[in-house]
């Protein structure tokens, strides 16, 4: 794995270690995604987007479900 | 243009709303309760005569220079320690004043050299003034006897000397230190014609507690205290305010000029920021403006192992224009970007920022504030509504209780630190939050309260068990909540907090703090009438460092700490221009004012103002920008004023980045570290050389102006403006005033700012609007900047750093900096504050010093799993074991190997504050120095050869 994958999962998984203090998880889900689309350039989403569909992995439980989300906007 | 002395009306102001009228020398005054008379005659330009008063200080009623007559009342009291009352009369000037005043004159001259004509003080010395003043003729007293003449000048100092010959022992020098400076440094010893000043114990200066701020100098009225630049070069002629270019205080100066020569800086008493106070970096350190190493000169290299090649302005922007679109058509249009600059003014970040998102077309600006307080402006522009403090810095003279976390004002800050210092002598109590223990937990007069020691990385363990007090006990501002704040929001919050893992005994194993310090921190902050918070960036650079940031921002909410004086959630800035760069839309997702780029309604306002298609999507931020580089996706960047090389964190992998870049352009005043990995360098100006503004820690808009000629020909805009129309966008301002105009246009918290009501004003707190056209120094007042006027409680769980001591690394490193050294060191380096820190250090507890065999001044590694560099030790206790403390102000000391690439989740502001390492006693420099030593004396070379071959074709 390429250092900058690793590096945006670590990113997508930190941010979603904050978003998991909400309970309802939906709404978590829900917040990760829109940090992601908030705040990553089109290329780092895009391949965040890829790792998950290929692997995912690395990816936390939230992180996935935020992921999944972007990929199916 | 003339000096134009700053007036001095002998004693402080009185604050008082009520007012007495009196009558002096025959005309009426009306004052506030508890001015001066010396003050209320001087208000309607009636000078008393005086030596030992001065407006800055409390009178002290020493010299009885300043006697006057009261109608009706008996003998001559002192007018400057005599307050005004309703129906005075007074007389200034009679015969018998006249006579005791030259009595007085003349027993001070009788012990004072007569060498005004080669004094250096001559023309502003008030000795000689008052001489004059009071008709002084003759001395007759024997100017044999004894006397002071020969003391020997104590030049320890290398910015002011200080000459007792010439001292009157009016201890306006003591009263400076104690009440500006609050250092307490000076003394005056013995007694009557014994007495005399001395740092405290008959020490040399730099040998005393002294910290070169510069009050008793300015406070001094003869030439025994001296800026060393005045008895080199001779009084100033004429004056020009402008702007520190050092830290986020932003002190207003007055730049004292000989023609285009900086004489001196001395901190304007009409500065709303500083109130005439300074520190030793705005002071004095002013000596990099025109050092040897300035590069004056374009220059462009095609690789970055050959020699620089010095060129005209023209060739060099031409040759960066035509680079940067090769790229862009080899790589694509999102290939390159820019860095903007917290140390360079609004108005240049602003071009920045605008030739990247309209000229570049894309939104690949960043700004060195990612480095630092990036987690600020995410965090309370979430909770407030904006990203920025609430208060103005007085605001402190009304706090009661202050609690400080992971800041260290009287280094960082040094002239907030003064008033914040002056306020906890009168009657504030104090909080520290901090592993170290900074200098403010125990300093003259002040003793923190509570000094919560916690672990680095568990800011928010402890937030969390304050709010959890705060909670449980019922100590919620139920009514402040109820009115101003989001309600759902606020009882998630209170389920939240209220479990038992957020309590303060919960939270002890992990932060270190004992729970019962926790509990009384927090009933002290939650019960005082008002209670502030300042921080930096030991809560900000951390993996959590915005969500401590947004739990500092709930516990103000929670206990109603907001939207009045004396309270607040105060980011103390690092750099001078911090605030100012976020303001002017460097970050890559945020056009000026933070307002997304994804906002249509924005974006389209930008569009129709610069004529072009804007991209809606975020661009890259910095620590992306090398992940892309090395990816070979981002192939030219544009770095104005900023040292990424030395400053941001796991350097190696920066420089690995920097070197896969094809066209890396650094505009700097010095060959600095990323200019050594650069392909063209724009020599850039310093704040002298140039106009624009700077906003301060308190959104202050302060003018900055030009003092000389830019050295290298043009100023910083400029220069941005040149590339911007060489690369095809046009740009065409003729003075920044014109820049900040368009901004205003384009952003509504500026809307009404201006350069004219800025010169008016001094300066402007923004937001300043149609609803506070003079600006608004307290923020949220009746509601908070949110959409829906609510202020909005977010969760903030705690979760560990990723970043572990182990058996390897059984150490954590945390970072800071000192009073002397500014930032990566640039400017303060190449002055004499190199005198009070020549290195950076590694404070070490002694136990961890003892257990590995490492004493005061060895050599020791430092190793993280990112790298390994050697400096030297210090045994302190300031730090707890298992905890070692460094600063980054010097390129070979490499601090940044060690840090790692860690960041906060929001932002990616790195996590500098914590970083798991081994320390070793070693006896030579590590590879890392060693290699870069090599490379930085190979790129010196380089540097040089070209401007050999410069002077020998122009031979
Ligand atoms: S320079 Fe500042 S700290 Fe030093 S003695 Fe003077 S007032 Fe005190
Ligand atoms: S050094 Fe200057 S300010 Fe201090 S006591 Fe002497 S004359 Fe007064
Ligand atoms: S460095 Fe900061 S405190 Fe010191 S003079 Fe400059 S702005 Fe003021
Ligand atoms: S000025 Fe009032 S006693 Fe010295």
């Amino acid at each position: 794995m390429s250092h900058k994958i690793e590096r945006l999962i670590k990113m997508a998984n930190d941010i979603s270690n904050f978003f998991n203090t909400e309970t309802d998880k939906e709404l978590a889900a829900e917040g990760v995604k829109k940090h992601l689309l908030r705040a990553w350039e089109p290329r780092m989403r895009h391949e965040i987007i890829a790792y998950y569909q290929q692997d995912g992995s690395g990816l936390s439980p939230l992180a996935k479900e935020a992921v999944k989300m972007l990929a199916a906007d | 243009m003339s000096i134009n002395k700053q007036q001095d009306f002998g004693t402080p102001a009185s604050d008082a709303q009520q007012t007495v009228t009196l009558e002096i020398d025959g005309f009426k005054v009306t004052a506030p309760v508890g001015t001066s008379i010396m003050r209320a005659a001087a208000s309607i330009g009636i000078d008393i005569p005086k030596l030992c008063a001065t407006d800055s200080i409390e009178p002290f009623g020493s010299c009885r220079l300043c006697v006057v007559q009261i109608e009706g009342g008996r003998g001559m009291p002192a007018s400057c320690t005599t307050p005004v009352a309703e129906g005075l009369k007074i007389s200034t000037q009679n015969q018998k004043l006249a006579d005791v005043r030259r009595g007085v004159m003349e027993l001070y001259i009788s012990d004072h050299p007569l060498d005004c004509l080669t004094c250096s003080a001559n023309g502003d010395c008030e000795l000689q003034d008052m001489a004059g003043a009071v008709g002084l003729r003759e001395v007759r007293y024997n100017p044999a006897g004894e006397n002071h003449l020969g003391a020997v000048k104590d030049e320890s100092n290398p910015y002011f000397s200080f000459d007792p010959s010439k001292c009157i022992v009016c201890s306006r020098c003591v009263r400076a230190c104690e009440e500006t400076q609050g250092t307490f440094a000076l003394t005056i010893d013995g007694r009557g014609f014994d007495s005399k000043v001395s740092p405290s114990e008959n020490q040399a200066f730099m040998d005393s507690e002294c910290v070169s701020c510069g009050a008793c100098v300015q406070a001094c009225p003869t030439a025994t205290l001296m800026e060393k630049s005045v008895i080199d070069h001779g009084q100033p002629e004429h004056a020009i305010v402008t702007t520190c270019a050092y830290c986020g205080v932003g002190c207003s100066f007055r730049a004292e000029m000989k023609g285009e020569q900086v004489i001196r800086m001395v901190p304007n008493k009409d500065g709303q920021a500083n109130h005439g106070h300074s520190c030793v970096k705005g002071r004095f350190a002013f000596g990099y403006t025109t050092h040897k190493d300035r590069v004056t000169k374009p220059m462009i290299r095609a690789s970055i192992s050959d020699p620089w090649k010095e060129v005209s302005w023209e060739e060099a922007i031409n040759h960066a224009a035509s680079e940067l679109k090769r790229i862009q058509q080899k790589y694509g249009k999102d290939s390159i970007g820019g860095i903007t600059s917290s140390r360079c003014t609004n108005e240049e970040v602003y071009l920045m920022q605008k030739l990247i998102r309209a000229g570049f077309g894309n939104n690949n600006v960043d700004t060195c504030a990612r480095v630092c307080h990036s987690p600020t402006g995410y965090g309370l522009k979430q909770t407030f509504g904006e990203s920025s403090g609430t208060q103005d810095f007085d605001s402190v003279m009304e706090a009661d209780v202050i609690m400080v976390i992971g800041a260290n004002p009287t280094d960082g800050h040094p002239v907030f630190a003064s008033l914040m210092k002056k306020r906890l002598r009168q009657a504030a109590k104090l909080i520290v939050a901090d592993p170290r223990q900074i200098d403010l937990v125990r300093t003259p007069h002040i003793q923190a309260d509570y000094h919560l020691k916690l672990r680095p990385s568990t800011n928010v363990a402890l937030i969390n068990a304050l709010a959890y007090v705060i909670v449980t006990e019922n100590l919620v501002d139920e009514d402040f909540v109820n009115a101003r704040c989001d309600m759902e929001s606020f009882s998630k919050w209170r389920t939240f907090i209220a479990q038992e893992q957020n309590s303060p005994e919960a939270a002890e194993s992990i932060t270190g703090v004992p729970a019962a310090d926790v509990r009384a921190a927090a009933r002290l902050y939650a019960t005082a009438k008002n209670a502030a918070i300042y921080y930096g960036l030991g809560v900000t650079e951390h993996s959590q460092g915005s969500t401590t940031v947004i739990g500092i921002a709930n516990l103000a909410m929670a206990t109603g700490n907001l939207g009045r004086k004396g309270v607040g959630v105060n980011p103390l800035r690092g750099q001078n221009n911090v605030q100012g760069s976020c303001d002017m839309g460097s970050f890559p997702h945020e056009y000026p004012g933070y307002r997304h780029v994804a906002n249509d309604d924005t974006r389209h306002l930008f569009e129709a103002t610069w004529h072009t298609d804007l991209s809606p999507e975020p661009g890259l931020r910095i620590p992306n920008m090398f992940e892309a580089a090395l990816d070979k996706t981002f192939m030219g960047l544009y770095v104005q004023g900023e040292d990424i090389a030395q400053s941001d964190p796991d350097t190696q992998h920066v420089h690995a980045a920097l070197r896969s870049m094809e066209c890396v352009i650094v505009q700097d005043l010095f060959l600095n570290e990323t200019a050594k990995f650069a392909h063209v360098f724009f020599p850039g100006s310093s704040f002298l050389e140039k106009n624009g503004t700077f906003t301060n820690a308190e959104r202050r808009i302060s003018p900055v102006r030009k003092v000389m000629t830019p050295l290298a020909k043009y100023q910083d805009w400029e220069v941005t403006q040149m590339l911007a129309n060489a690369m095809g966008y046009p740009m065409n301002y003729s003075h920044p005033s014109e820049i900040m105009a368009e901004l205003a246009s384009l952003t509504p918290t500026f809307a009404g700012v201006s350069y004219e009501k800025i010169d008016r004003l001094g300066s402007i707190q923004w937001p300043c609007n149609d609803e506070a056209p003079e600006g608004t120094p307290i923020m949220h007042k009746g509601e908070f900047m949110r959409d829906d006027g609510k202020g909005l409680f977010m969760l903030t769980g705690y979760v560990p750093t990723a970043e572990k001591v182990t058996p390897k690394f059984p150490l954590i490193l945390t970072t800071g900096r000192i009073l002397s050294q500014y930032n990566v060191g640039a400017q303060t380096r190449r002055t004499q504050n190199n005198v009070w820190h020549a290195e950076d250090i590694l404070e070490i507890h002694p136990h961890d010093a003892e257990d590995r065999g490492i004493n005061n001044q060895d050599w020791v590694g430092i190793k993280s799993r990112a790298g390994e560099t050697v400096l030297r030790a210090l045994v302190s206790e300031r730090m707890q074991p298992g905890i070692v403390y460094t600063t980054f102000h010097f390129p070979e000391s490499g601090a940044n190997v060690i840090t790692t690439d860690n960041s906060d989740w929001a932002t990616n502001c790195p996590e500098y504050k914590v970083t798991a390492v081994q320390v070793t006693k070693v006896n030579q420099p590590s590879e890392w120095q060693k290699n870069y030593r090599a490379f930085s004396e190979d790129q010196l070379e380089l540097l040089a050869q070209g401007r050999d071959g410069e002077e020998k074709e122009t031979a």
